[in-house]
């Protein structure tokens, strides 16, 4: 017989609430990453870098030290505390409109480093923190508050692919992107989660996970109907998998 | 004593280094000294000149406004440099390659062929090296000592190529300083 | 230690490295690139960290990351790429994180040129970046003087937990004088009690520049400008040259201030009584001496290479104990020590006429 108990990560703070809208991804993503901390037993070797945006209060949530970047500088702030630091686990937390907008140059050039860092991207198609304008990674047609009616490429351009991208850096580990909308999706999402843990702490790379995450709030959907936009149409645009993995594993 | 000198001359002629024994040499005798170069995109253009001050006492502006002196290596220094001398200041035409006659009636000329007297060397031998010995021999502003002293530092930290030269550094150095004592008639 | 023949720049690099520098991070701009190039052929032959960053945008937020760990973090740049720095400058006086940042000024505004300049003091004075927030900045005069004012840069980076700008110019930058590098003389405060390396046995640990709660961003300004006032009334420094008699005393920072001293030595041996104000600490600026110094003066010059930057602080300090005069060139255009004695003999007229006319 099994008997299933349900635990709080020793990673997140015990009086720590996540302070999200319904039925957005953060607070499963950032489950996932304390659970893996604990898991790997490096919650006291651990500096988390938070980002500007809905990624940005980790100090709230993380039983973990962590440094705040500016927009977009995280892997920059990664990079000065991992070379200070490199027997430290040093990951950064960043949305769409962080890591792949304002601080793309940032995003490519430290997986082009081989930085020993982990960066999570949650891929939520729109700034949300700012009320849902439109980032690099939103949708042809997607209405936001700055494309009201829809992304046009002739006006705004093609949607960015961040993973795709950071897979073709030299220094890059592993990359993939995944989806957290099913029991399985989460439970293949934490399986890529550690092993972008993994690579860093084995000392082979960069290592990037993109997420498509929910943002019922800014998308004007029931959290459910999100989920279902993200497997009917996001990925389509932003297809699931593996896209580097260095160790040969899969 | 205060002494003035601007070196310039084009890419490879080794105007900066000349500036650098100079200040070196300076040192050696404890007097104070400043040197400054041209630099970033005014030395892709081929034209490099370097400011270097020499006094007994502390220095203001490394910069030079009006120079004692000016070792013009090539027509374009010279042309660019001819102002720059003080009044009743010298300037060192390398003649070797400028035919461009001295404008000035209020400052001395002295025409080295430069490039000519350095084929009667040991080769290599450096143009910007035998201006300097022409420079101490005519100024005094150092002694000579100090100048081969200041030489022989700077080799050891070069690689062990560049090292073997300095003999004719130091030949290059004496045939400038002869010059000025003996000019030889060039053909 | 006897003395070496070194260029500014250089003299800076090797300063930082004997200060303890464990890794600089930065991207080329002329004329302070050699500083780049001198930490890249030697700290990692010691072990420590060297970085060519995409831009100064990341290379100083290299530092912030650095600088939570507690290291002595450097990175150095000119004009534009400051400028790009400006918000991150911020975001360390805010999270209180350590750092020393190079400004070797080049002329502008815009790409502007790769002459000398002074134009950059406002930015590095009066911010640029965000909020209510002060940089500690030191002005060194000559290549000893950049040596010395390193080593104090990286002690008071730490002693204060904000970050602290050198700030020079290309003709310091580029030139190269006799100089000797003593030892790193201070004691570097302890790291510990804040510094991030994972929270081992102890409460978690951040250092993050955004602080929502009511009332918590105001308090957290409150308490800085108090470590503000601890730098004003504990660091501030000025060079005080034949000042005692003076009747004309000139202010002026930085490079500017070696040259006035060639042309006020000439004004002496022509009788004439003048002296030089050179604040070395540009935050805090001496204003308390500055106005004691202007109380016993007929006539401040204040002198520049810019249009009149410094001079807002000199005449705030001074606070009409005397009157101001300006005189400055900017973009590469340069005070010698013969314009400035012009202009000395100018105004000196003046001091002269005011005293045999009897107004004073």
């Amino acid at each position: 017989m099994e008997t299933l108990v349900y635990k709080r990560p020793e990673s997140l703070l015990k009086d720590g609430h996540f302070t999200f809208c319904p039925g957005c991804g953060h607070g499963v993503v950032l489950r996932m990453i304390a659970e893996l901390i604990d898991e790997f037993n490096i919650q006291k070797d651990t500096i988390a870098i938070s980002s500007v945006g809905c990624s940005i209060f980790l100090e709230k949530f993380f039983n973990l030290d962590v440094a705040g970047a500016s927009h977009g500088r995280s892997p920059c702030v990664a990079t000065g505390v991992k070379r200070c630091k490199p027997d430290k686990f040093v990951f950064t937390y960043q949305g769409d409109g962080d890591a792949a907008t304002i601080g793309f140059n940032e995003t490519i050039h430290t997986a082009s480093r081989g930085e020993h860092i982990t960066t999570i991207m949650i891929n939520n198609t729109n700034f949300g923190m700012t009320g849902g304008q439109a980032s690099a990674t939103t949708l042809v047609g997607q209405v936001t508050t700055t494309t009201p009616m829809g992304r046009k490429p002739e006006l705004t351009g093609y949607p960015l692919h961040a993973a795709e991208i950071v897979s073709k850096c030299d220094g890059t580990a592993y990359c993939a992107r995944v989806a957290i909308t099913t029991p399985a999706q989460i439970r293949k999402a934490k399986a890529a989660l550690k092993k972008a843990f993994e690579v860093q702490l084995n000392g082979l790379g960069y290592g990037f996970v993109e997420v498509l995450a929910a943002c019922p709030t800014n998308w004007h959907m029931t959290p459910v109907d999100s989920l279902n936009h993200i497997e009917n149409v996001i990925e389509k645009v932003h297809p699931l998998g593996v896209f580097k993995d260095i160790t040969g594993e899969q | 004593m205060d002494m003035s000198v601007i070196v310039a001359g084009f890419g490879g002629q080794g105007a900066l280094l000349a500036g650098i024994i100079l200040c070196h040499a300076a040192v050696i005798e404890g007097k104070k000294t400043t040197w400054i170069p041209s630099y970033g995109a005014e030395m892709r253009g081929g034209a490099v000149n370097c400011a270097v001050n020499i006094s007994d006492d502390e220095i203001g502006s490394p910069v030079i406004d009006k120079a004692d002196f000016v070792i013009a290596m090539n027509d374009v220094s010279q042309i660019k440099f001819e102002d720059k001398v003080k009044n009743g200041g010298c300037m060192i035409i390398n003649s070797s390659l400028s035919n461009i006659k001295p404008n000035r009636k209020d400052i001395n000329y002295i025409e080295i062929p430069l490039n000519e007297l350095a084929h009667k060397l040991t080769q290599p031998a450096f143009v910007n090296v035998i201006a300097l010995g022409a420079f101490i021999e005519k100024t005094k502003v150092l002694k000579m000592e100090s100048v081969i002293s200041a030489m022989t530092e700077m080799a050891k930290t070069l690689s062990e190529k560049k090292r073997k030269l300095l003999p004719n550094n130091i030949e290059s150095l004496k045939f400038g300083a002869s010059f000025i004592k003996n000019p030889l008639p060039v053909s | 230690m006897a003395k070496v023949l070194v260029k500014g720049n250089e003299a800076i690099a090797q300063a930082a490295i004997n200060a303890g520098c464990q890794c600089y991070f930065g991207y080329p701009i002329t004329p302070q690139s050699e500083i780049g190039e001198y930490m890249g052929a030697h700290l990692p032959k010691m072990g420590r960290v060297f970085v060519t960053a995409e831009s100064e945008l990341a290379s100083i937020n290299m530092v912030i990351g650095a600088g939570t760990t507690g290291a002595k973090a450097m990175t150095s740049s000119s004009s534009c790429g400051i400028a790009l720095m400006q918000e991150s400058i911020s975001a360390m006086c805010c999270a209180e994180v350590p750092g020393v940042i190079v400004s070797v000024m080049r002329g502008g505004p815009g790409l502007g040129n790769i002459a000398p300049a002074q134009a950059d003091y406002f930015q590095a004075l009066k911010g640029g970046g965000n909020g209510d927030y002060k940089t500690l900045v030191l002005s060194p005069s000559t290549v000893q003087e950049a040596i010395d004012l390193t080593y104090r840069a990286f002690y008071l980076a730490l002693k204060y937990r904000n970050p602290v700008m050198l700030l020079a110019d290309g003709i310091l930058g580029q030139m190269m004088e006799p100089a000797e590098f003593g030892e790193y003389p201070y004691e570097d405060p302890d790291v510990s009690t804040w510094a991030l390396d994972g929270a081992n046995n102890r409460e978690p640990r951040n250092i993050v520049s955004l602080h929502m709660p009511e009332g918590a961003m105001e308090e957290r300004t409150n308490r800085l400008f108090e470590k503000y006032q601890a730098m004003q009334e504990n660091e501030t420094t000025y060079e005080d040259f034949m000042l005692k008699d003076a009747k004309l005393v000139i202010t002026a920072f930085g490079t500017v201030g070696r040259v006035a001293k060639t042309a006020i030595k000439k004004a002496r041996e022509a009788g004439m009584k003048v002296g030089l104000f050179r604040p070395i600490t540009l935050f805090p600026f001496p204003d308390k001496a500055l106005h004691d110094v202007a109380e016993n003066a007929d006539l401040i010059l204040d002198l520049e290479l810019n249009k009149g930057q410094m001079l807002l602080d000199v005449r705030s300090a001074v606070f009409g104990a005397c009157p101001v005069e300006f005189y400055g060139r900017t973009a590469g255009g340069l005070l010698t020590p013969d314009s400035i004695y012009e202009k000395i003999c100018e105004l000196y007229k003046k001091i002269d006429n005011k005293i045999e006319a009897g107004v004073n």
